[in-house]
């Protein structure tokens, strides 16, 4: 009876998006439908965890057909746990966004808001749900949809310039995503990720490996690593603030969850494509927080450490054991609270300042002592300062690559450490540029176009309500940290050992 | 499985155009060559399942040559995923056109605008080679 709940975090933001076309002109309605909605997915996805963590992967045969030829939704450990931390985000986000909304009352954007900010959470659910290859392409292009929209929302001139690279980079990688699907179906005669696990090992061994290559491609554009990440920094700064911050935590997340997802269940445990991603991880991590620290634009420093820290989860996948697994899905975790709430402090900033310059701001813990506050708790712990979240994350990741033993592992180990280290200093060049010194004169940023009211207005208490909730979840995710990576274990276990997946879609005696 | 050369031939003409369009500078090339891409992995996704048979819904006792037999009818698989993957191009192309349009009215252009990186850079070249008193002219430098 309790599988009915499994399609609810897809189906109820769904519904509720197309209601919201309906109340465009009724702000109110809106607004309480929006809430609603992400609050009930809220409720349901910690019963989803708690069934799958207790008795296994949950699977549900949408339409009644059975799983090969039919659409399966998979509620296992990874994703009601990833499916947990993603609809509670989605509600701070959204408390945070009525905040600046009512605040700012552009009416005209905001009825376009609440329907796509709806249908952004159904694809991100979708994409953690699905069981089949199909379907996660579709929950991306739902996803996707609804952020080419969000993005673009303002239609200024910034936001059509950064949108034109994100959408048009975007597109690319739904394409390849497609051909990807064709030639797993040609190869395997199913899109069933399941199905499809058991049937890889007959392919020969370099269509496989090519296959697992171009999915890593398709994921990667998405999730932003290495060479594929330039479209990022130039495409979040230009949002607005909870649009950006949503997009932050958990799009490229979903990028990262496909990786993990892929290439554990369809390519598992293959050394090259293991060495490969070490590689893209080393790189991702150093290439990104170097991008970071040179940069002036607050905004776009924190969307350079995204791209650097995506390096860390890959590190956990490439080293392909269960600790190291664990380590990476505990740091997804932590990074998807914990970067949303970075651009949420960044957005109550840029407010009070009126530029996201670092440069020309300054003094700020003079004037706002809470903000100041809120600043440093998250940025302590995305550089890994004990005993925060971050660093119970890195902990787990760098024992792991101790463990593996191999030469390009401490390499990884080494970089990370390193990271962590360029990734402290970013952040105090933030805290010395933004918070120290003098107080600075608002001189409202030309450079940001939607600063019509920045500098002069007060900040909502729903906004720095918004803001606190997230730094609390971010604390919390350090006080539960014991059972979490005892969760992301049991999980990363799942994820190692195929069976209960494939058993759970497929039936026992078609799993063999 | 068997193939068929046409289409493959025609599959690699669209993605190596398509291509070649994504990656001209003004957004209307740019539409059309992910529509052409679109096309390609489309007759792709088509041609993975494997070669056309009869109908897959055919009544019974129907005149059909392949009737009843499971074998041989068309994968509708495929058919529905190309459905579903034309629809949602068709969409996403119907929003690119509106940026383009977009982008025409507020810079009266669809050329895809360089990255604000670039643009920093050039803007700082320009005042280095302010400071050593060369007039230089840079009428895209507007940010």
């Amino acid at each position: 009876m309790i599988r009915v709940l499994v399609p609810l975090p897809v189906v109820l933001p769904l519904l509720a998006a197309g209601l919201s076309v309906l109340f465009a002109r009724h702000q109110r309605v809106q607004r309480l439908l929006s809430l609603l909605t992400l609050a009930a997915v809220v409720a349901t996805a910690p019963r989803l965890l708690r069934m799958a963590d207790a008795e296994g992967a949950t699977v549900v045969q949408l339409g009644g057909w059975a799983a090969p030829a039919g659409i399966s939704l998979v509620a296992d450990r990874l994703s009601t746990l990833l499916l947990v931390v993603s609809s509670s985000v989605l509600l701070a986000v959204l408390l945070y966004a009525l905040g600046q909304g009512v605040a700012d009352g552009r009416r005209s954007t905001l009825a376009v808001f609440h329907p796509c900010y709806l249908v952004l959470a159904a694809g991100i659910s979708m994409a953690f749900l699905t069981g089949d290859l199909f379907n996660l392409f579709v929950a991306f292009e739902v996803m996707l949809v609804a952020s080419y929209v969000l993005l673009t929302l303002d239609g200024g001139k910034a936001q059509v310039r950064a949108g034109m690279t994100y959408v048009v980079v975007s597109l690319l990688a739904s394409v390849l995503f497609v051909t990807v699907i064709g030639l797993v179906y040609a190869a395997t005669g199913t899109v069933n990720m399941a199905d499809a696990a058991g049937r890889m090992a007959d392919l020969p061994e370099g269509l496989r490996v090519a296959l697992g290559l171009t999915m890593l491609v398709v994921f990667g554009i998405k999730a932003a690593i290495f060479p594929l990440f330039s479209w990022l920094p130039d495409s979040y700064p230009t949002a607005p603030s909870p649009v950006t911050a949503v997009f932050a935590g958990l799009l490229t997340k979903v990028g990262v969850y496909a990786i993990i997802r892929t290439q554990t269940l369809l390519f598992p445990g293959d050394a090259r494509i293991g060495s490969v991603l070490l590689v893209l991880a080393i790189l991702t991590m150093v290439v990104g927080i170097l991008g970071a620290l040179v940069q002036d634009d607050l905004k776009r420093l924190l969307s350079f450490t995204i791209v650097s820290h995506i390096g860390y989860m890959l590190l956990g996948l490439g080293l392909y054991s269960v600790a190291g697994l664990a380590g990476a899905i505990l740091y997804t975790v932590h990074h998807i609270v914990v970067q949303t709430t970075l651009f949420l402090v960044a957005g109550l900033m840029e407010r009070r300042e009126g530029t996201s310059s670092i440069e020309r701001a300054g003094g700020l813990q003079h004037v706002a002592p809470l903000l100041a506050v809120l600043y440093l708790l998250p940025a302590l712990s995305l550089a890994g300062i004990p005993p925060l979240s971050g660093f119970l994350a890195k902990l787990g990741l760098l024992q792991a690559g101790l463990a593996d033993g191999g030469t390009l592992a401490a390499v990884a180990v080494a970089a990370a450490v390193l990271t962590s280290l360029l990734t402290l200093l970013a952040m105090g060049r933030v805290w010395s540029g933004v918070f120290w010194g003098p107080v600075a004169a608002v001189v409202p940023d030309r450079d940001v176009e939607d600063a019509v009211d920045v500098g002069v207005a007060r900040t909502p208490r729903l906004m720095t309500g918004a803001t606190v909730l997230a730094v609390a979840g971010g604390l919390a995710i350090t006080v539960v940290a014991g059972p979490l990576y005892g969760l992301s274990v049991r999980a990363a276990e799942d994820l190692v050992d195929r069976h209960p997946y494939v058993e759970a879609v497929l039936g026992a005696e078609a799993a063999r | 499985m068997s193939g068929n050369l046409t289409l493959a031939l025609l599959i690699g003409v669209l993605y190596t155009v398509g291509t070649y369009l994504l990656l001209q500078r003004t957004l209307t090339r740019i539409v059309i060559g992910l529509g052409l891409l679109g096309h390609g992995a489309n007759l792709l996704l088509l041609q993975a399942g494997g070669p056309a048979g009869a109908v897959p819904f055919i009544a019974k006792g129907g005149s059909g040559g392949t009737a009843g037999v499971v074998g041989g009818t068309a994968d509708p698989l495929p058919q529905a995923m190309v459905l579903t993957a034309i629809v949602i191009t068709f969409g996403v192309s119907a929003f690119l056109l509106a940026l383009a349009y977009r982008s025409w009215v507020l810079h009266g252009e669809d050329e895809v605008q360089d990255d604000v990186e670039d643009r920093r850079l050039v803007r700082r070249r320009a005042q280095d080679d302010h400071h050593e008193l060369v007039r230089v002219v840079r009428p895209e430098d507007d940010l």
